[in-house]
C-alpha cells in the first residue's frame, strides 16, 4: 500500500492571522485507501489543517499536490469538485428536506431545465446504499438518528465522488453502535481507496480504525506514528507534551447522608422509566449508557429543565419536584447542560455577563445592577476557576474547556447543593479534561452533591463512586466503584 | 473610591456606555448635522432644533418599547395600530362620554398595555411566533379603533391638553418633549441598571440558556410586549396632544418607522445586542433626516426613497464593521 502515491502531499504548510503564526510548516501524505487519525489538543492546529485542505481557509505559504498536481483550492467547493470532501461536527443537514434532496443541494441533477428529481433520487439510493444504508432517499432528513445524519453527510461527499474524506470527530454524538455501524462503512471506503483523514478526541476509537496516527501540537507535527494500535497514554502525552501522572484525581470517602433521592420517576414521552435513585453528600453519581438511553432527559427533568409526568425528586427528605429550571434553582440544584453552544452560554456574550447570568439576584441591589458590578462578581470566579480570558471577552472566543468552566462558574457562584453535569467533557481536549475532573472532585470534596452523565466510560468510571447504568429508558442498575468496569457497564448499557 | 467616582459620572455616565455598539450611528448623526449646516442656512437654530425634537417626540417613545422587543428576538408589528386604539379611547371617553383626563388618559393606557398582554400571552403560552401574534393584534386593535366611531375623527379635547404640545416651559421644553425625555432616561437607566433589563439581553442572546440559567423568561416576555403597547399608547396620547383630535387611521405603518429608527441605532433583528442609546441616535437621524429634506424642499415621494436608503446604509455599514 505504501509503495503506491499519495494522494494528497501537503509540503511546508503556514498559516499566519496577523502576527498569530498557527501552523509552522505542517508537512503530510495521505495514501489511498488508509485511514490517517489527526490528533491533538484543541488550538493545536487540526482545524485550521484540515480547513485548508477543503478550502475553507487558504494557506500563507507552502505546497499541496493533489493526485500529482499542484492543488490550491479557492474555496469549498472548488476542492469538493476535486474529490476532497469534508463532513464537519457540526451536521450541516437541511431537516425539512429529503435524504435525496440533502445530498444535492446546490447541484441538481437538471433535464431539460428542470430538476430531474428521478435521477436525483436513483443517485442518492445509490449513494446510500454504497454505505449500507437502508433508508429511502424521500425521506426527511428530520428524525433521523444523528448516526445516520452523519452518514447521510459521507453519502453526500461520496456522491461528489469524493477520493479524500476528512471526518471531523464524527463520533462525538453517536451511541455505541452507531459508532460501529459508522466503522464498518469506513473500512468500506477504505476497500474502494478512499483516502480518510479522521478527527477525533476519543482515543480508544482511533486504536480500532486507523493505520496511521499523527499529532499535532501548537501548530505543527511533533509525532507520527505508522500504526494505529499504539497505547493510549503514549499519544497523550506526545498531544500534551508532557508525561501524565494520572488523568482522574482520586475520589473523596462520601458521607452517609443523603442529599438527593429519585423516586419512581417518568417522563411523559416515556424516554426514562420509573428511575430510583439516591445520592450522598459528597458522591460523584455516574450515569452511563448508550445513546437515546433516556440520560439527558433524566437529568434534565431533575433540573426542572424538561417536564416530570410521574414520581417525585426529594432533598434532603423533602418534596421538591421542579415544574422549571428556576425550582430547581432556588433549591440548589442546577445542569451543566449537554450542548454549551446552544444551552451553557450566549456565545457572543462577555464572559463576565455570561456568569452574571444566574446571579443578577446576588450582584443586584434593590434590583439596581451595574456592568462594573457584574464584572467585579465574573473577575473573581474567573480566577478562581483559572479561565483563560479576561471579563470582557466573548464566551464565544473561548476554547471549549474555558466555556466549560464559565457554565461552571456561573453556577458554583450559587453554592449549589447538587450539581448535575451532562457529558462535561464533550468537545474538550484531554490536557483540559483533566482540570474538569479537577473541579468535579473537588465539588465533592467540599460536600456537594455531583451527578455526571457522559458517554464517555471511561471518564464515568474514572470520576463515579457509584454508577448507574441505563437502557432504553429504564434503569438498569447501579453498580459500586469496585464492581464497575467496561464490561459491566456495557452489559447492563446493551441488556 | 475609585469606584464611587466612577459610578457619578451623571448623564454622560448613562449615556456614553449606552452608545457602545452604537458609535457608527452617532458617526452618522454628526455627519449629516454638518452636511445641513452648510446646505442650508435654517438647519443650525435652536428653533429648529427644538423643531427636530418636537417631531420626533411620537417616534421616541414608540420606538423605546419596541428597541426592548427585538432586544429579545420578537418584534411587534401592532404599535401603530395599538397606538390608533389608544388615542379613540381616549377621544371616546373624554370628549363623547365627557370623563375627565385625569382617568380617561390612565384608561387609555391600560387599554393599549392590555393588547401587549394578549400577544405576551400569545407568544409565550400558545407559541404563536411574535411576527404573526402582533400582525394578528395590528388588525384587531385597527379595527376596534375604527368600530368607536365608525370610523370619524373626534375633536374638542380641553384647551390645554394641545397646549402640551405648543407651549415651551422656559422656552425651551413642551410637555410632550418632556414625557419623551423621561420615556429616554427611564429606558436607559432600566436597561442598563435593572435586574430586568439585563435579562433582556441573556433573552435576546440565547433564551434556551437563559430559561436554564433560572431567568424567568416567559415572565420577561409578556412583561416586555405590555411595556411596547403601553408606550405605543402614549406615543398615542403625546399625537393626539399635537393634533388636538384622534382619528383611527393614525399611526398607519408608524410600526414600520420605530423598527427603522431601533434598526438604524445599531440593535440586531436577531437580539441580544444594541438598545436604547442606540435607538435614540436613531430617532434622531430620522428625524434630523425629514427635517433637513423639508428644509432643502426634497419632495416626500423623494424623502421615502431616501429614508430607505439610509437604513440599508446603517445596516450594512454596521454588518461590515463587525465583519472586520
Amino acid at each position: 500500500m505504501t509503495n503506491r502515491s499519495p494522494i494528497l502531499s501537503l509540503r511546508g504548510i503556514q498559516k499566519s492571522y496577523g502576527p498569530i503564526k498557527v501552523l509552522h510548516g505542517v508537512d503530510l501524505d495521505i495514501y489511498p485507501g488508509e485511514v490517517v487519525a489527526l490528533l491533538g489538543e484543541n488550538g493545536a492546529g487540526k482545524s485550521t489543517l484540515s480547513n485548508i485542505i477543503s478550502g475553507t481557509v487558504q494557506p500563507s505559504a507552502g505546497e499541496m499536490t493533489w493526485l500529482g498536481k499542484p492543488y490550491a483550492p479557492a474555496n469549498p467547493r472548488a476542492a469538493m469538485d476535486e474529490g476532497v470532501g469534508m463532513i464537519h461536527q457540526e451536521l450541516k443537514l437541511l431537516p425539512k428536506l429529503s435524504i435525496a434532496e440533502n445530498v444535492f443541494v446546490g447541484r441538481y441533477p437538471m433535464k431539460s431545465g428542470r430538476l430531474d428529481r428521478h435521477a436525483m433520487e436513483e443517485r442518492a439510493r445509490a449513494g446510500l446504499q454504497r454505505l449500507g444504508l437502508d433508508v429511502s432517499p424521500d425521506r426527511l432528513v428530520e428524525g433521523l438518528s444523528t448516526g445516520r445524519q452523519q452518514l447521510i453527510e459521507i453519502a453526500k461527499a461520496l456522491t461528489l465522488n469524493a477520493r479524500l474524506l476528512i471526518l471531523d470527530e464524527p463520533t462525538a454524538a453517536l451511541g455505541g453502535e452507531e459508532t460501529q455501524l459508522l466503522f464498518r462503512q469506513i473500512e468500506r471506503l477504505k476497500a474502494e481507496g478512499v483516502g480518510i483523514i479522521y478527527i477525533s478526541h476519543r482515543l480508544e476509537e482511533i486504536r480500532q480504525i486507523t493505520d496511521r496516527i499523527v499529532v499535532m501540537r501548537d501548530g505543527a507535527k511533533v509525532q507520527e506514528f505508522d500504526r494505529g494500535d499504539v497505547p493510549i497514554r503514549t499519544i497523550v502525552e506526545a498531544m500534551v507534551g508532557r508525561s501524565l501522572e494520572r488523568m482522574f484525581p482520586t475520589l473523596p470517602t462520601p458521607t452517609d447522608e443523603v442529599t438527593l433521592e429519585v423516586r419512581g420517576l417518568s417522563a411523559p414521552s416515556k424516554t426514562f422509566r420509573d428511575i430510583n435513585f439516591s445520592v450522598r453528600k459528597g458522591e460523584v453519581f455516574g450515569i452511563a449508557g448508550l445513546m437515546g438511553a433516556g440520560r439527558t432527559e433524566l437529568v434534565r427533568a431533575i433540573t426542572g429543565a424538561d417536564p416530570i409526568a410521574s414520581g417525585e425528586v426529594l432533598l434532603h427528605g423533602k418534596p421538591v419536584t421542579p415544574r422549571s429550571p428556576i425550582d430547581a434553582i432556588r433549591n440548589g440544584i442546577v445542569l451543566v447542560p449537554e450542548d454549551r453552544k446552544l444551552q451553557g452560554v450566549v456565545l457572543d456574550h462577555s464572559i463576565a455577563e455570561n456568569i452574571g447570568y444566574a446571579n443578577l439576584g446576588e450582584i443586584s441591589r434593590n434590583g439596581w445592577i451595574s456592568s462594573r458590578r457584574i464584572r467585579e462578581f465574573a473577575e473573581d470566579y474567573i480566577k478562581r476557576f483559572g479561565v483563560k480570558g479576561r471579563g470582557g471577552q466573548n464566551a464565544g472566543e473561548l476554547s471549549g474547556g474555558n466555556q466549560q468552566k464559565v457554565v461552571l462558574a456561573k453556577w458554583l457562584a450559587r453554592k449549589p447543593q447538587v450539581v448535575v453535569l451532562d457529558e462535561p467533557t464533550r468537545g474538550i481536549d484531554v490536557g483540559a479534561r483533566s482540570s474538569i475532573y479537577d473541579l468535579i472532585v473537588g465539588l465533592a470534596r467540599e460536600g456537594v452533591t455531583v451527578i455526571v452523565v457522559s458517554s464517555d466510560l471511561e471518564e464515568v468510571l474514572g470520576v463515579s463512586s457509584r454508577i448507574m447504568v441505563m437502557a432504553q429508558g429504564k434503569q438498569a442498575g447501579i453498580l459500586n466503584r469496585e464492581d464497575a468496569n467496561d464490561v459491566s457497564v456495557m452489559e447492563l448499557a446493551t441488556l | 473610591m475609585v469606584a464611587d467616582v466612577k459610578e457619578r459620572q451623571g448623564f454622560a455616565g448613562i449615556m456614553l456606555p449606552s452608545l457602545r455598539g452604537a458609535t457608527g450611528p452617532l458617526i452618522g448623526l454628526i455627519v449629516l448635522c454638518l452636511f445641513l449646516t452648510f446646505a442650508t442656512d435654517k438647519f443650525l437654530s435652536v428653533r429648529n432644533f427644538l423643531n427636530v425634537l418636537d417631531q420626533i417626540t411620537v417616534l421616541g417613545v414608540m420606538a423605546v418599547g419596541m428597541t426592548m422587543v427585538i432586544l429579545i428576538g420578537g418584534i411587534d408589528l401592532a404599535v401603530g395600530s395599538v397606538m390608533a386604539l389608544a388615542m379613540m379611547v381616549l377621544g371616546y371617553l373624554n370628549v363623547t362620554a365627557g370623563v375627565p383626563m385625569g382617568i380617561a388618559i390612565p384608561l387609555a393606557l391600560l387599554v393599549a398595555s392590555l393588547n401587549g398582554l394578549v400577544a405576551g400571552l400569545l407568544i409565550t403560552r400558545f407559541n404563536v411566533p411574535a411576527f404573526i401574534a402582533t400582525l394578528a393584534m395590528m388588525s384587531i386593535t385597527r379595527g376596534l379603533a375604527n368600530m368607536i366611531t365608525d370610523g370619524q375623527q373626534i375633536i374638542g379635547f380641553p384647551a390645554w391638553f394641545n397646549m402640551m404640545a405648543i407651549v415651551r416651559f422656559g422656552g425651551f421644553l413642551t410637555l410632550t418633549v418632556a414625557v419623551m425625555v423621561v420615556v429616554f432616561v427611564v429606558g436607559l437607566l432600566y436597561q442598563r441598571y435593572r435586574h430586568g433589563g439585563r435579562v433582556l439581553y441573556a433573552i435576546g442572546g440565547n433564551a434556551e440558556v437563559a430559561r436554564l440559567a433560572g431567568i424567568n423568561v416567559q415572565r420577561a416576555t409578556v412583561l416586555v410586549y405590555v411595556v411596547c403597547s403601553f408606550l405605543a399608547g402614549l406615543s398615542g396620547m403625546v399625537l393626539a396632544a399635537r393634533l388636538d383630535s384622534v382619528q383611527p387611521s393614525s399611526g398607519v405603518s408608524y410600526e414600520l418607522d420605530a423598527i427603522a429608527a431601533v434598526v438604524i441605532g445599531g440593535t440586531s433583528l436577531s437580539g441580544g445586542t444594541g438598545g436604547i442609546g442606540g435607538t435614540i441616535i436613531g430617532v434622531l437621524i430620522i428625524g434630523v433626516l425629514r427635517n433637513g429634506l423639508n428644509l432643502l424642499s426634497v419632495s416626500p415621494f423623494m424623502q421615502q426613497v431616501i429614508i430607505g436608503a439610509v437604513i440599508v446604509l446603517a445596516v450594512t455599514a454596521e454588518t461590515y464593521r463587525k465583519r472586520k
